[in-house]
């Protein structure tokens, strides 16, 4: 690993890192419930490119399956919460 | 020499659109622009994390895997933000009050789930209240 990538790996996970604080904020305060969702799935997807950078620096590849079950993780889990808020409306019948 | 370069580049370029979309998810007045505004650019910015990390190690089994993880968030990030803003907008999350456009006022119906294509009622959206006789008795 040559000198420009050593310095620029730690930057770009630095930056990821506080994009996921970001979003966690908005999953703090998120008014609605879709909002939490929405953080959560934004959350796990700069995860996924957060696991990508550390397999380019450890050099270890074997991380890059964990991105693919993360990416599987989280969409199965924002479908199932978009199933559950649409199912709790249908039932209900009121707002919110 | 130049492989380290290029990987850099395209490091920078998706570090800078999840940062866009970190600030936008921040900053952002409404649940549906700041859906609009983050799950495209996360996606992409994973892609182009993908694409350094292809870069980065010319193998083709992790080109490969990489491609895979960029096809499958391609795949299912536009479904699951459909289905998200779907269910929040039955669920009656509110839209920014300086929202011009929305084509699908009047046409829900949301008791039925069921999407018509002239408006229900006639009347302005002004008054709230004219979905609550609908709402107590939804007709299954």
């Amino acid at each position: 690993m040559t000198n420009i990538l050593g310095v620029a790996l730690p930057a770009a996970m630095l930056l990821l890192t506080s994009t996921i604080f970001m979003a966690f904020v908005r999953l703090m305060k998120g008014p609605s419930f879709p909002d939490r969702v929405v953080a959560l799935d934004i959350m796990t997807t700069v995860a996924m490119g957060l696991i990508g950078l550390y397999a380019m620096e450890s050099g270890e590849v074997i991380f890059l399956d964990v991105a693919l079950f993360l990416a599987l993780v989280s969409f199965l889990g924002t479908v199932a919460f978009a199933y559950y808020v649409e199912r709790r409306q249908l039932r209900t019948g009121s707002g919110e | 020499m130049i492989q380290d370069f290029l990987c850099t580049t395209l490091v920078f370029i998706g570090t800078l659109f999840m940062i866009v979309a970190g600030v936008g998810i921040l900053r952002m007045p409404d649940l549906f622009m700041r859906m609009s505004c983050t799950s495209k650019a996360t996606t992409l910015g994973m892609g182009f994390i993908m694409a350094a990390l292809a870069v980065r190690f010319p193998h083709l089994e992790i080109a490969t895997r990489a491609l895979i993880i960029t096809l499958f968030a391609l795949l299912t990030a536009p479904v699951a933000a459909h289905m998200i803003a779907r269910a929040a907008y039955v669920s009656g999350v509110p839209l920014w009050k300086k929202t011009v456009a929305d084509q699908l006022c009047n046409r829900y119906d949301r008791c039925s789930c069921t999407l018509e294509s002239c408006p229900i009622v006639e009347n302005p959206p002004e008054e709230e209240e004219r979905v609550d006789p609908d709402r107590q008795e939804p007709r299954k």
